[in-house]
């Protein structure tokens, strides 16, 4: 899987708002096919780092290539055409509240896609199927649950058939079944699409079920990466203490934001 | 002391401009995405528009109409000028009173609704959404509510000047005893119709700052529920301002 040329490869990376530097020169690779867990505790820039990759945020310096392509100095327009393969699952859903469920879903859809009427509600029923929701399509999401706006979320970041599919904090706030649901949900759908997932989190269980691989950050700096196994077994105070739910001490603590 | 007082305004003068300057680009980014408008999205901003803001509209105008004549009728019969009293409400109605108190209403109503609607979406990251998916928020969000604000205001200007003189009329025959065919003589004599279409032109304008600056202020919204509501506030604040300082360099160009 590693051989190959990644999907989005960081260098140098850094971001910053005025004087707080939120991301300092970072380097992340994704792969195709994997799906890297970017953990670290709130407020260490993980969302930030997702934010670059969709073109939300311009990176102060370094470089992001996604695809190939330089994107650093992208506008609107081009980054549009590279979000037509790339889906974004939200920390809060961000469903449209004046479409229903179905709409929602079939947003993308109806916009960069000439379907028929009814190719598009197949589309959609199946979708809904797959995260596990059928029969909600004519509901509105203020009807829906945490973890329904979550899975209803995927849904429509899946529903262009992305390449790439970014994940932020998709278990915040779940109970600890709907947790795990979401984490194999995220598993499944890299397995059947086999699409790269980057996914953003500070939930180890998650992380440990649902990626390849994990990069651990902290103050804005990348710790470690490795895979699943050798982030268990990691020796990195850093690394040890976030995943036994440890307070860092103070010599940890090195340019704390 | 006096050098952090000095900061803080300086401060607040370099933020005004920002904000002056990313208002003007939003606008100009509006007019460049005009051609984006989805139809159905206006039609339907338009109905919910108009139907929201004419009653009150409505309402605001009949007063004012009949308090203006309460103010002038009487005066003007002892002077002996009773016949100028329909013709001076309804040119003061078409030129200054309906536009600006239109503009005041609909900025009270839809602009703090807009600034509302769109800042919720900002704050739980509907925007972002909309980005991602590859969907302009200005061709998506703000376009149809500027189309649908610049053309629904003539609209309302119109009823609110039949609604307006109607009331107009009622004080000034009732309470002043102005004969009807002297008030409607006065008004076809007096008042032209370019004082009706200029009070059209100033309530597009007027539609035009209320549409960006809601809009602005909501896309803009600090994170958080109170975000929220302090965009709401500031676009009304503001959209009334800026109607007042506009209506009086429109009056000049368009009276004068």
């Amino acid at each position: 899987m590693y051989e190959k040329e990644p999907v989005i490869k960081i260098r140098k990376l850094k971001i910053a708002f005025g004087s707080k530097v939120v991301l300092d020169e970072i380097d992340l690779d994704l792969y195709p096919g994997e799906t890297l867990a970017v953990i670290g505790p709130s407020g260490t820039g993980k969302s930030t780092v997702l934010k670059v990759m969709t073109g939300l945020l311009a990176p102060t310096s370094g470089s992001v290539v996604i695809q190939g392509r330089e994107v650093s100095g992208f506008g609107e327009a081009e980054w549009d055409e590279l979000r037509k393969f790339m889906g974004v699952v939200f920390q809060y859903s961000a469903l449209f509240d004046f479409l229903t469920v179905g709409e929602n879903v079939a947003f993308g859809l109806r916009r960069h896609f000439n379907l028929s009427e009814e190719e598009i509600q197949a589309k959609v029923t199946d979708l809904l199927q797959m995260v596990g929701l059928p029969d909600t399509a004519k509901m509105m999401p203020s009807e829906l649950s945490g973890g329904m706006k979550k899975r209803v979320g995927l849904a429509r970041a899946l529903a262009m058939q992305p390449q790439i599919v970014f994940y932020d904090e998709p278990t915040a706030g779940l109970d600890p079944v709907m947790t795990m649901t979401i984490s194999r949900l995220i598993r499944k759908t890299q397995q059947q699409l086999g699409v790269a997932s980057l996914l953003v989190t500070h939930d180890m269980e998650s992380a440990f079920l649902a990626a390849d691989r994990i990069a651990m950050l902290y103050n804005g700096r990348i710790v470690q990466v490795g895979t699943v196994p050798e982030i268990k077994n990691s020796t990195n105070p850093v690394v040890r203490a976030f995943i036994s739910g440890q307070e860092l001490k103070k010599e940890d603590l090195n340019g704390k934001q | 002391m006096f050098q952090s007082i000095c900061e803080a305004i300086g401060k607040k003068i370099i933020n005004g401009c920002a904000a002056a300057g990313r208002m003007s680009m939003l606008f100009m980014e509006t007019i460049k995405r005009l051609k984006d408008a989805d139809m159905k999205e206006v039609f339907r901003q338009m109905a919910l528009l108009g139907a929201d803001s004419l009653p009150i509209v409505l309402m605001t105008i009949l007063c004012t109409g009949m308090v203006f004549s309460v103010q002038t009728a009487k005066e003007f019969v002892r002077f002996g000028a009773a016949s100028s009293v329909g013709g001076i409400v309804a040119i003061a109605m078409a030129r200054e009173l309906v536009p600006v108190l239109t503009g005041v209403v609909v900025a009270g109503r839809i602009g703090a609704a807009i600034a509302a609607e769109i800042g919720t979406m900002k704050v739980t990251e509907q925007v972002d959404a909309l980005r991602v998916m590859a969907a302009n928020p200005v061709s998506f969000l703000v376009v149809p509510r500027f189309i649908a604000i610049v053309l629904m205001m003539p609209v309302l200007v119109v009823f609110a000047n039949l609604i307006g003189n109607i009331g107009g009329w009622v004080v000034a025959h009732y309470y002043a005893g102005i004969g009807t065919f002297t008030y409607e003589n006065s008004i076809k004599v007096l008042a032209e119709t370019y004082d009706m279409v200029g009070g059209m032109i100033k309530s597009s304008v007027f539609g035009a700052i209320i549409a960006i600056v809601g809009c602005y202020k909501g896309l803009n919204a600090p994170n958080g529920a109170e975000g929220v509501g302090l965009a709401t506030t500031a676009s009304v604040v503001l959209s009334i301002i800026l109607i007042f300082i506009t209506n009086y360099f429109l009056s000049i160009l368009l009276y004068v």
